[in-house]
């Protein structure tokens, strides 16, 4: 019998909310983290996509401004994030080598990123154009590293048992749900922090997901652009921040006590080998394999299944195929499956997504409500699900939650959660 | 062109930027590994900032040689003149 893993902490620094509580109560009310950007940039390079998600910025209490210069933006994120997650979770000290009930060499860290330190890679070019190579910071490597979240989050709780960095695009964050299901299931760790960050909204980065027609140009009307599952969407808003969830092995989380939102009951993954960007259909594509994996590694009957945080960035050929996994996964179980589309109201947190999607997954379960699916005033009629537009409270009983997320590559991860 | 006060103030402000230590923390007689705390990725970054703020260059083979605040101080004190 492999052991069970349950949530403990949850941590989220979003466009909707400076934490958890916050991202929450917004994702309930509904309310759009979209804006148009109003940076000097947006001008200058006349970009044609001008809105975006941004998050807030930790407060110097969580990321000192000493620390704030030797992290990019994205770690910045990651260890607000994590540090939330980790005071929620009721450890006795700041750190794994202050706490008593926990041994450090059995603590670990999977956190995800899409594209890593994108703003730091960047910055140091432009450096290096304009002053030349004597003025490029050392700190430069360090802080671009797509494993620099998962250090930098390792080293700030003294996690000495692994650090490890899903680097799957847009699946990144819920990747490292699979991952640190795993790292607990086999042994190798009793505590694993996981989550997942992005801050990539960069005029580089603008351009270059415009150029590949990802991106919606509802630049008049930002809070309507992001519009998952609709008939008029008409591509993703780019969105940053993190999420991160404190996952223990359930042994563990009741030897010390802890409060135990959920159990974390299975976790799939699949690759497509079918093409760069455009998602795999059908009953054997990835995203319906992973799905499956899922309800096998979590002895899970889709019957069980009420909610569904569905990946649904908005992009016309991005919806339409989910619709169809769902349904050649689960049959007509799909029927009775509230889904919720939260990217409406974030934007699309690349390698982050899936960590905050999944916080949200957690709370849908513990406190019984489907969050909201903004904009959706007239569902695509290929897509044949129950799409929760205000938020909708969930039956009372025993039940599973999954968040999806795919992304470019043909990376598909899924997390299901249990009631408990 | 800064005198040899003015060139501790800015280290100092250096300094504090990377690391947090109080400016009062930083000088003439400290030693940037054993009192400052400092290491050696952080060295290099105060001596990148170092070299903008006073439009000198320090080169890498030196670094090595500025063991305490007054030995940076008198290698830009020199490299200014």
């Amino acid at each position: 019998m492999s052991r069970k893993v349950v949530v403990t902490g949850l941590g989220a620094i979003t466009p909707i909310g400076e934490n958890v509580q916050e991202t929450w109560k917004n994702a309930l009310k509904g309310v759009s983290g979209v804006h148009a950007l109003t940076q000097d940039w947006v001008e200058k390079y006349d970009l044609p996509v001008r809105i975006g998600a941004t998050s807030p910025k930790p407060s110097e209490d969580v990321v000192s401004r000493v620390q704030a210069k030797r992290l990019d933006p994205s770690g910045q994120l990651s260890v607000a994030a994590a540090r939330e997650a980790w005071t929620d979770a009721g450890f006795s000290g700041a750190d794994a080598d202050t706490s008593d009930e926990l041994d450090p060499t059995r603590v670990g860290v999977a956190f995800g990123t899409g594209i890593g330190g994108v703003w730091t890679l960047l910055d140091a070019w432009d450096t290096l154009v304009e002053k030349g190579p004597r003025r490029v910071k050392p700190m430069t490597v360090p802080m671009l590293m797509p494993n620099g979240n998962a250090s930098s989050v390792s080293m700030e709780f003294k996690a000495r048992a692994c650090a490890i960095t899903p680097v799957s695009a847009c699946a990144s964050g819920t990747e490292a749900f699979f991952q640190g299901l795993n790292l607990i299931r086999s042994g190798k760790a009793d505590v694993v922090i996981v989550g997942g960050a992005e801050s990539a909204i960069h005029p580089m980065t603008i351009a270059a997901f415009n150029s590949m027609q990802a991106l919606s140009r509802r630049n008049d009307d930002p809070e309507h652009a992001s519009r998952p599952f609709d008939i008029d969407r008409d591509g993703f808003v780019m969105g940053e921040g993190a999420g991160a969830i404190v996952l223990e092995s359930e042994e563990h989380a009741r030897g010390r006590g802890a409060r135990i939102y959920a159990e974390l009951a299975g976790a799939g993954l699949s690759a497509d080998a079918h093409h760069i960007t455009a998602p795999a259909t059908g009953d054997e594509g990835g995203p319906a394999r992973a799905l499956r994996e899922a309800m096998v590694s979590g002895d899970i009957d889709p019957a069980d299944i009420k909610h569904v945080n569905a990946h649904a960035t908005s992009t016309p050929v991005g919806d339409v195929p989910e619709a169809g996994a769902l349904r050649a996964a689960f049959g007509s179980a799909v029927d009775d499956m509230a889904v919720s589309a939260t990217k409406s109201m974030t934007g699309h947190l690349l390698g982050g997504s899936g960590a905050v999607e999944g916080v949200l997954t957690v709370l849908a379960l513990t406190e019984r409500m489907a969050p909201c699916t903004i904009n959706l005033d007239n569902q695509d009629p290929k897509i044949d699900l129950d799409v929760v537009t205000t938020a909708r409270e969930l039956r009372p009983g025993d039940m599973v939650a999954i968040s999806n997320s795919f992304g470019f590559g043909g990376h598909n991860s899924v997390a299901a959660f249990r009631s408990l | 062109m800064a005198s040899k006060d003015e060139i501790l103030a800015g280290l100092a402000e250096i300094v504090n930027e990377e690391t947090g230590l109080e400016t009062e923390a930083v000088q003439l007689e400290k030693s940037f590994t054993e009192d400052l705390d400092i290491d050696s990725i952080s060295m290099m970054t105060i001596v990148v900032n170092a070299e903008e703020k006073f439009d000198v260059t320090i080169p890498d083979e030196e670094v090595k040689n500025l063991k305490t605040v007054e030995d940076a101080v008198n290698f830009i004190d020199n490299a200014q003149g």
